[in-house]
């Protein structure tokens, strides 16, 4: 059964809102403001307060979450987001502080966003960090723009060329080009991670910066990562790191360590705020000594007098490379990812790293028998990217099949066809908030479905069965574009 | 603890079913010297109940604006949230959710966003709406540079009355993609229409204006649309969707691209974030318009349901030649706003904004009957902001601090901003959330304190 | 398995061409069009345009991958299947026909000895796979 949208339930008259009657003299709109400035129809809704609560309730029921069940989306870290961080995220004196107030009337929020910054640059051995960024990507565009600001700063402004991975995330050569560098592609090698013989061929003088994730998007460590970082910087260019997989990472080694100049964070992942169906999220970077001039403004600063000390919105800071938010970034899940850090502690930090690569290693190892484990089944850190390639030469069932499957046994699907260099992926990152019994019950569903792929694979070709729709139809979806609820803006008033 | 669930017997028995002795087996892909030794110098770890302590004392050395009586607005504002908007937002089903990319396991959310985008079509009277954006001032630069990819033009105009911080990010976001921003004044409140017209060229990708503006005024709409399009430029607008409540929308005075801040419907003002950015367009730039976009469609039985879509302009596609190199939506910010638009419905959204516009007229009124206080723009159309001055010698920061010690947030000093309008220029937000007896306490702790 | 026509001439980046007098009509191969799946939109080129070999001259669209498209000849286009603009299906479901994309007045003949025939195209794709 269909849920209805929401304006299929308004009936004229109906409203939820209880608002306050004015209270002072009125003036007339049209006069005021001029006739034609004013609208004549607001096709919204009009609906009652407890069909509001029953539709959206509706829907909640019709969506997957990590509070409903385990989510083995590889490169998503999709780890449990304490209740707690709502409760502290939610306190009057954060949620309810005006971006523009006085900043002695907001130095609590500025001492948080001061501390965050300083502790997301010892967890990757940086020098500073900014909190602005909204995204990954808007961090990685922020890099980009610092990397470029560096350059020219040298007299470097030829350096145009930044060098990316083929198995990168799509977001690193997009970020480069909105910065309008070229982007150069390497291919990988035979161990699934970078050919120093195509990086080395890849870089000469034009090279600005080299962007590599690690562990890299098939999950494994880049274990030449202080010679590759070596060779960029020989040429003059910097290394950027993509923290998406900083969780296999945490407290067991750092970035800043390795060689890199610059990488952000997804507090939305390590940090574990709340995805929140797609957003929002927080992309913070830190940089080393060398870029952290180029730091978007306003950078908030501590000064200290005697034993007192002040936190401040530092504007003046002429290398900056500008302003990229309304404000400051989503201070509201910097509040989050502080509860959690400081609720973790230093061993905390470091018992989710080895949990993290702990359960994704088990999985490897119990899956390896039934699935092929792309790049000859090495030790992983926190994801494991499997092949479904057998399933497909035996009964033709791909990786998509297999992700619908599962959601038939309750579970949601890894993430599919990505990284592109391996063919039917299945990339899965368990977490280290996941007990060994839930991995066991998934383990158990995935051998199931394998075995099924052998005797019955149209069960597959036609997953899922049991979930509110059957598999959508996305080339009608192009083809008969339906972006908004039309029958609103026709309806005679 | 780090909300780990595995026990040691857990741990002993994965190790077995690896075939490792130790965890530091798992390590061996990281070389010796980099591996991190001893531990982080990080502040040590708290319970529960520690950290509820520790979170409450930091919050308690600020004085919110929510709370104070506050007239602070310039692009964050204390609109009135109803309850039913946080007891939406807070349900895990959709909060914890990841971006629905398998669309059988996430009809609630997919659901939510076409809602979302058709309500923001009806805002703006616009045709098509993305699934939404970091914030009013990315949305605007994202705008920017979508116009300079369609025309093939490499000049931005915009108008002195956008939000300083917004100009500074789009003024970011062209100057290291290579693109000019040419700047128009705004001396008397309001885009000089006439040094706009001056400075849009056949170079001119599009025209970018706020409405009401910065300072909370009307702008001469048409004239700005009209300019844009004579040129063969786009018309980008910014605006506020309360105000929209009374307002005409962009679409029926030919906009090309809106956008604006949504966090005034529903989300807490947050000190400034998290944010939405909404964004809509006309039909004619599906191919070329940012971000992601959720549309309807049949499932293998014919049965309506819903998934993102126009997939091919992003990123995880298209790669360098993206759209934009955003990866995501503020869903679970535009799951308030959509809540909140279905809460308030077709009379609700325009009685705030008609509230509004009475307090804030009231407001002007009180505090323009003190000796010396008058309004920085007379004449300016405007629906909850607007501009006073000083008399003449009196600092505004200074005034504001004074009132702060009583209290009251007296709204924005514009000297740090516009130093041409002096130091005594205040710039100040009426919502719906201000009583009578708010504005009068105000009026007479400001005549108090210029006395 | 795809169809590989023999009377045609291909390119390594899985496009045909059909040869008739000094004119090349371009398409997509069966074997690309399989790869991509269901094409929802076409960007192709206008009449008059100078296209040197192996230049891109459009883009070809399935619902989750863009593939662009390369000629294989150089030449003047002539003509431009707009027509199948709201139709694009018909270049998964006639490839070689009615889902044609874009004819050429070829400059250099020569250009064609490039070019692999059926036999060759064929073995190609089956190890390259995708388009």
């Amino acid at each position: 059964m269909p849920h209805q949208t929401i304006f299929e339930k308004s009936r004229r008259g109906r409203t939820g809102a209880n608002l306050p009657e004015c209270d002072v003299p009125r003036v007339d709109a049209a006069e005021t403001l001029g006739a034609g400035a004013l609208r004549t129809s607001l096709p919204l809704p009009e609906v009652s307060e407890l069909d509001v609560v029953r539709h959206f309730t509706g829907l909640s029921h019709r969506n997957y979450s990590i509070d409903a069940g385990f989510y083995p989306l590889g490169s998503c870290t999709m780890k449990y987001n304490p209740k707690v961080n709502e409760k502290t995220a939610a306190m009057p004196g954060f949620a309810g502080l005006h971006p523009l107030q006085p900043e002695e009337t907001a130095q609590g929020a500025l001492q948080l966003i001061y501390e965050l910054q300083s502790m997301l640059a010892e967890i990757c051995g940086m020098d500073a960090t900014t909190l602005q960024p909204s995204a990954g990507a808007h961090g990685e565009l922020l890099a980009m723009m610092m990397v470029k600001a560096y350059h020219a700063e040298r007299g470097e402004a030829h350096r145009n060329i930044v060098v990316i991975p083929d198995a990168a995330h799509g977001t690193n050569p997009a970020s480069a080009a909105r910065c309008n560098f070229k982007v150069k592609g390497i291919p990988g090698n035979d161990s699934g991670r970078t050919d120093i013989a195509a990086l080395e061929k890849a870089l000469d003088g034009n090279v600005a910066a080299f962007m590599l994730t690690n562990p890299n998007t098939v999950g494994l460590f880049e274990s030449d990562i202080r010679r590759i970082c070596e060779l960029v910087h020989s040429v003059g260019g910097l290394v950027y790191c993509d923290g998406a997989n900083m969780n296999a990472m945490l407290g067991l080694t750092r970035p800043g360590d390795m060689g890199f100049d610059v990488m952000h964070f997804n507090l939305h992942k390590t940090f574990s705020t709340p995805h929140g169906g797609g957003g929002p999220g927080c992309g913070a970077v830190s940089v080393k000594k060398i870029l952290e001039p180029y730091l978007p403004t306003p950078h908030v600063v501590k000064s200290v007098v005697g034993d007192q000390a002040t936190y401040t919105l530092d504007a003046n800071r002429p290398q900056s490379i500008g302003r990229i938010h309304s404000f400051y970034g989503a201070f509201l899940l910097a509040v989050r990812a502080y509860t959690y850090i400081r609720t973790l502690g230093a061993r905390g930090i470091r018992e989710v790293g080895e949990n993290a690569v702990l359960n994704a290693n088990y999985i490897r190892a119990r899956l390896a028998d039934h699935y092929e484990v792309a790049f000859d089944n090495q030790v992983c850190m926190h994801e494991v990217v499997l092949s479904a390639t057998r399933q497909k030469v035996q009964s033709g069932v791909r990786a998509m099949d297999i992700s619908k499957r599962l959601m038939d046994y309750g579970l949601h699907p890894p993430t599919n066809y990505f990284p592109l260099i391996v063919p039917e992926a299945l990339m899965i990152e368990p977490t280290e908030t996941e007990s060994k019994q839930t991995l066991d019950h998934f383990i158990d569903v995935m051998i199931k479905i394998a075995e099924e792929a052998k005797d019955n694979p149209e069960l597959l070709k036609t997953a899922p069965h049991n979930t509110v729709v059957s598999r959508l139809d996305e080339t009608y979806a192009v083809k008969n574009l339906d972006l908004r609820y039309e029958p609103i803006f026709t309806a005679t008033e | 603890m780090g909300y780990v669930s595995n026990t040691d017997t857990d741990r002993a028995e994965m190790f077995e079913a690896i075939g490792i002795e130790s965890f530091d087996e798992l390590l061996a892909p990281i070389p010796e010297e980099l591996r991190f030794k001893g531990e982080l110098n990080l502040p040590s770890a708290l319970s529960e109940y520690g950290i509820v302590r520790l979170m409450h004392n930091l919050s308690s050395k600020n004085s919110p604006a929510e709370g104070t009586l506050s007239f602070l607005g310039a692009g964050s504002y204390d609109h009135f949230r109803p309850t039913v908007v946080s007891a939406i937002m807070s349900r895990g089903e959709f909060m914890t959710a990841y971006t629905p990319y398998q669309p059988e396991l996430s009809q609630g959310m997919l659901q939510t966003i076409y809602e979302y985008q058709t309500m923001i079509c009806a805002l703006t009277g616009m045709d098509i709406s993305n699934a939404s954006m970091y914030d009013a001032a990315t949305s605007l630069a994202e705008a920017a540079l979508m116009a300079t990819n369609i025309l093939n033009r490499d000049e931005i105009v915009i108008s002195a009355s956008v939000h300083p911080n917004y100009r500074e990010v789009v003024e970011t976001y062209l100057r290291w993609t290579g693109y000019t921003l040419v700047t128009v004044e705004a001396t008397s409140g309001a885009t000089d229409v006439e040094a706009l017209r001056t400075a849009v060229t056949d170079k001119t990708a599009a025209v970018l204006f706020q409405h009401p503006n910065f300072f909370g005024s009307l702008e001469e709409v048409q004239q700005l649309v009209d300019i844009a399009h004579g040129a063969g430029a786009l018309a980008v607008a910014a605006v506020d969707p309360t105000s929209l409540g009374l307002l005409k929308p962009p679409g029926e005075y030919g906009v090309d691209i809106v956008v604006g801040e949504g966090q005034g419907l529903g989300s807490p003002m947050g000190y400034g974030g998290p944010l939405l950015g909404f964004f809509a367009c006309g039909k004619k730039f599906l191919r070329s318009f940012p971000g992601r976009v959720v549309g309807a469609t049949i499932d293998q039985q014919g049965r309506r349901g819903y998934t993102m879509t126009l997939r091919t302009r992003e990123q995880d596609i298209r790669r360098e030649k993206a759209t934009s190199n955003i990866c995501t939506n503020q869903a679970l910010i535009a799951l308030c706003a959509t809540v909140y638009m279905a809460e308030l419905g077709k009379t609700g959204l325009s009685t705030v904004a008609d509230l509004c516009l009475q307090k804030s007229h009231y407001c002007l009124t009180k505090l323009t009957e003190i000796p010396g206080v008058r309004a920085a723009f007379p004449g300016a159309r405007f629906v909850k902001e607007f501009v006073i001055l000083l008399p003449d010698g009196k600092d505004a920061t200074q005034v504001a601090s004074s009132l702060h010690s009583q209290g009251i947030l007296a709204g924005l000093p514009l000297a740090g901003y516009y130093p041409a309008l002096g130091s005594g220029a205040l710039l100040v937000c009426v919502t719906e959330t201000k009583t009578r007896e708010d504005i009068d306490s105000f009026a007479s702790a400001l005549a108090a304190a210029l006395a | 398995m795809a169809s590989v026509p023999s009377d045609l001439k291909y390119s390594r980046s899985h496009e045909w061409v059909r040869v008739e007098g000094d004119v090349a009509t371009i398409g997509i191969t069966d074997h690309a069009q399989a790869e991509l799946g269901d094409i929802v939109y076409l960007d192709l080129p206008e009449v008059g345009r100078i296209l040197q070999q192996d230049a891109q001259f459009g883009e070809v669209e399935s619902v989750k991958a863009v593939s662009e498209l390369f000629s294989p000849v150089g030449g003047e286009v002539v003509e431009s299947n707009t027509g199948i603009a709201d139709t694009t299906e018909v270049v998964n479901q006639d490839p070689f026909g009615g889902g044609w994309l874009i004819k050429v007045r070829i400059a250099d003949t020569a250009e064609l000895a490039s070019l692999l025939d059926a036999a060759d195209y064929e073995k190609f794709a089956n190890e390259h796979g995708g388009h």
